[in-house]
């Protein structure tokens, strides 16, 4: 799997690539700890080039949205297709997280609740 | 094709049943389906047979009439993944929703059938895999009509 980066304002919209799967999300768990760690609340996960996703990557995105509830912070997605958008929603991962068609109607999300 | 029971031969395990079900002319859907009900088998292998030990796993692959036919087979403490209860699905917030329970559910719903085995002192897990693709809102249907009935 490839993770990217990008910041728009106080948003880190991460972009994953391939497979998250059980080989594949302790990398995962990693980025979105170090990025934690820092202080970071606002998260895109963009899943346009996700391909495939197993309950270990569905447990590294829940673990890590928990923990941002704690500093009121969120994960919201977007793009979800094919194989995945099915996984999300037989697991009704749909009802706990905010998916959305794109990056920047996620981004209108955040900016929205901007005071 | 067998190997040691680590998450890092998943591939390699996972990689004849993929073969298999593109040779018999599977969807590109159905077979990413297949792969996901194979990883979650395997991980529990890896994760729960052998506690504080290495093992084996070994993965047969089958055709039975137009359907693969995988078994799983590991010498570790008795598991069967059809008593695990299926996880809360109805949470409508992060905070409410467990983190595991996730795995055995994700097989039941990619076979379409499975079937546990203790035999000498084997665990034998077997999936019967079809051709068919897997509709996530007929599947929520199905599931709803039928409780939490396994198998």
């Amino acid at each position: 799997m490839e993770i990217t980066l990008r910041k728009e304002n106080t948003v880190n919209v991460i972009s994953a690539q391939g497979r998250m799967d059980a080989v594949s999300a302790p990398d995962f768990d990693n980025f979105l700890e170090k990025l934690l760690s820092t202080g970071e609340t606002n998260f895109i996960i963009d899943c346009k080039n996700l391909e495939y996703i197993s309950s270990a990557g569905l447990q590294s995105i829940l673990k890590a949205a928990k923990k941002l509830e704690t500093t009121g912070g969120r994960i919201l997605l977007c793009n979800l297709q094919g194989a995945v958008k099915d996984v999300f929603e037989i697991s009704g991962f749909d009802s706990i997280f905010e998916i959305y068609d794109s990056p920047e109607a996620a981004l209108e999300h955040f900016n929205g609740e901007r005071p | 094709m067998k190997s040691t029971a680590k998450i890092e031969n998943l591939p390699f395990l996972m990689r004849k049943v993929s073969a298999r079900a593109r040779k018999q002319g599977y969807s590109e859907e159905r077979i990413k389906q297949i792969e996901l009900a194979l990883e979650e088998a395997l991980v529990n292998v890896c994760r729960y047979a052998y506690p504080g030990a290495c093992g084996d796993v070994e993965v047969l692959c089958r055709k039975a009439d137009d359907k693969i036919v995988v078994d799983i087979i590991d010498t570790g403490v008795p598991f069967n993944p059809e008593s695990v209860p299926d996880p809360e699905l109805d949470s409508s917030s992060v905070c409410s929703r467990n983190l595991g329970g996730l795995g055995c559910f994700l097989i039941r719903k990619m076979a379409d059938e499975i079937h546990y085995r203790r035999e000498n002192n084997k665990n034998i897990l077997t999936l019967v895999l079809g051709g068919h693709a897997k509709s996530a809102k007929q599947d929520q249907a199905h599931s709803k009509s039928r409780g939490n009935h396994v198998g």
